[in-house]
């Protein structure tokens, strides 16, 4: 799938930002950075990959910053940079 | 016959036998007119004089007050001297420490300060500190626990530095100024009229230096060796910064409604109840809605206690509140009360929690309403360390009002983000669960177990009261399973009870 650059959320507390940009190689490469990240840096990064493959988005480079967003925010926020960053709608399929 | 003459061989036998001298001769009179006399006293040097004339050694120990809280400006001042004039090794007990205080980073790297003794740690220092940059742990203490640490020894300072808002030349200080010359004020001296009490030597550093006498005082020029006067001694705008704000979340306001009902109907609100709040916003929002109910009732209180706030200061000049009792001013409004009221009382530590001071105004304390950090399924709370494992609060008066008030309330949203605030152990005991009754939390209200009967006022009352191990998986259900944090096994720092026992340690963090 081609993606362009694209960004979701904000750096206020509780919430997380998202940035894509096209990659080289394939797989995700997902570079975080956590107020929580010794507690829930590995899960933040789980949950921000399945969702990004439950989107079919399998190939691109993810700046996440983080400020203790919950699952339910980075689902969100990431589903919103991936429609951006693909041009496809998923709420409206 | 019975002239002096006459008894002077008796005068002398009575000396000798008391092994005293006998009066000779005249003392010298000054005629030089008081105005002119008492602007400069012998006390007034400069800080580096102060500082050689106090005798001040390496290894020794150097204390400090915290009331300017982010606007200090005394503690970088000092001890910035103490380094450019060589000193080593010394142990600095302030009564506690702050973002501001980041520059003692350097100081500590270069061997000038070896070991703390505080009420707590924030900004860079406590995350440096966290990491293991000193050898020696800190101390940490409740500021009641210092007060009496202070009182029986266990903290000896050899000389303190009191910054004040004014001084006269021979000492005697105040947390504000009567003058026009007035550049600061804090209010509250309370945390250091321990230090000017038992320390071997006290150093008053001043921006107002005032005409004797400076009275009332705080503190007594009969407790002070020596007078600096200093550019600034702290910014007073910045009282308020730190842990006290004025709330706007609707979360928090939601939290001091619950905490009033609690208070309102917990038995103890009643004609002649005394009441502290603590810093967070939270409870000093909870203050307004107790207010409406105290005018809608008809009940006063006898006083208030603590950290006093603008909100106290007008609830006690609507006659709601008879005295205020202070050993901190948390913001201007209360500072200026204190330095105009005479109801409004300063006290110090001691005065304030000594756990061994049957005195001491926490003992006649009905309710106190605190914030955490974390409170366990123990009702142990955390106010030191992060849920990240570095240090980032202060003990404060925690433990102290928890444990000698009649009814404690904690108040702390179930989530701060993404990190829980009831868990299942606190990541370090500073307040233990024997003395906290209630915790409130956005998702309902646990009473502690010990006190059935207040439970089922709150129940009868409509309160929502949950089993606090509910509230705990509930906070898990949403946020998931947090990792172990990276803890090493360098003790970082040491957590005193404020009987003076250990309480607890800090393990350093590896990154």
């Amino acid at each position: 799938m081609e993606i362009k650059n694209a960004i979701a959320g904000t750096l206020e507390s509780g919430d997380i930002l998202i940035q894509i940009a096209p990659a080289e190689n394939d797989g995700l490469a997902i570079d975080l950075d956590s107020t929580v990240a010794y507690q829930f840096g590995e899960q933040i990064k789980r949950v921000i990959t399945e969702t990004l493959t439950g989107l079919g988005v399998t190939r691109a480079q993810v700046k996440a910053t983080d400020k203790g967003a919950l699952d339910c925010t980075i689902r969100a926020r990431v589903t919103a940079a991936a429609v951006r960053a693909t041009g496809k709608d998923v709420w409206a399929d | 016959m019975n002239s002096i003459k006459e008894r002077m061989a008796l005068i002398n036998e009575a000396a000798a036998r008391m092994g005293k001298d006998t009066f000779k001769g005249t003392q010298e009179k000054n005629t030089t007119a008081r105005t002119e006399l008492t602007k400069q006293g012998a006390k007034v040097v400069t800080l580096e004089e102060a500082i050689k004339k106090t005798g001040l050694k390496d290894g020794m120990t150097v204390s400090f007050h915290h009331h300017f809280r982010g606007g200090d400006k005394v503690v970088n001042m000092v001890v910035a001297k103490l380094a450019e004039m060589g000193f080593k090794n010394l142990h600095l007990a302030s009564s506690s420490l702050i973002d501001v205080h980041e520059p003692l980073i350097e100081h500590i790297k270069a061997g000038v300060i070896t070991k703390i003794s505080t009420s707590g740690l924030r900004g860079n220092l406590a995350k440096e500190i966290s990491h293991g940059l000193m050898e020696e742990p800190v101390i940490f203490r409740s500021h009641g626990g210092r007060g009496s640490a202070i009182a029986n020894g266990d903290l000896h300072i050899d000389v303190a530095f009191l910054g004040a808002s004014s001084a006269d030349p021979m000492g005697n200080a105040c947390g504000y100024s009567r003058s026009e010359n007035a550049k600061s004020i804090c209010g509250s001296l309370g945390y250091a009229l321990p230090d000017a009490q038992y320390a071997d030597k006290v150093v008053i550093l001043t921006d107002d230096l005032v005409d004797y006498p400076n009275t009332p005082n705080a503190i007594s020029e009969r407790n002070v060796d020596y007078v600096v006067v200093v550019d600034s001694v702290g910014d007073s705008s910045k009282i308020s910064s730190g842990a006290i704000r004025d709330t706007k979340n609707p979360r928090d306001i939601l939290l001091a409604q619950q905490a009033a009902k609690v208070i309102i109907n917990s038995g103890y609100f009643k004609e002649g109840f005394s009441i502290q709040t603590g810093s967070g916003g939270a409870s000093l929002a909870a203050v307004k809605f107790i207010r409406q109910s105290m005018i809608d009732k008809g009940i006063k209180a006898s006083f208030a206690l603590g950290g006093i706030t603008a909100h106290m200061v007008k609830m006690h000049e609507e006659g709601l509140i008879e005295r205020l009792i202070d050993v901190q001013s948390f913001d201007k409004v209360a500072a200026e009360s204190l330095k105009s009221d005479p109801m409004h009382q300063e006290v110090s530590a001691n005065e304030y929690a000594s756990y061994d001071e049957p005195g001491s105004a926490t003992h006649s304390l009905d309710i106190v309403i605190l914030s955490a950090l974390e409170v366990d399924v123990n009702f142990n709370v955390n106010v030191l360390v992060g849920s990240d494992g570095i240090i980032r609060g202060a003990i404060g008066g925690h433990p102290d009002t928890a444990g000698d008030s009649a009814l404690s309330i904690i108040v702390c949203p179930l989530l701060r983000g993404r990190i829980p605030c009831v868990v299942d152990e606190v990541t370090t005991h500073i307040t233990p669960g024997s003395s906290v009754d209630v915790v409130v939390t956005e998702y309902g209200i646990a009473v502690n177990p010990r006190r059935p009967e207040l439970k089922e006022r709150l129940e009868k009352a409509g309160l929502k009261i949950v089993d606090i191990n509910s509230l705990k998986d509930r906070a898990k259900s949403i946020i998931g399973e947090a990792a172990p944090l990276p803890f090493g096994d360098k003790v970082v720092g040491v957590v005193m009870n404020r009987d003076g026992s250990v309480m607890d340690v800090i393990k350093n963090i590896v990154d």
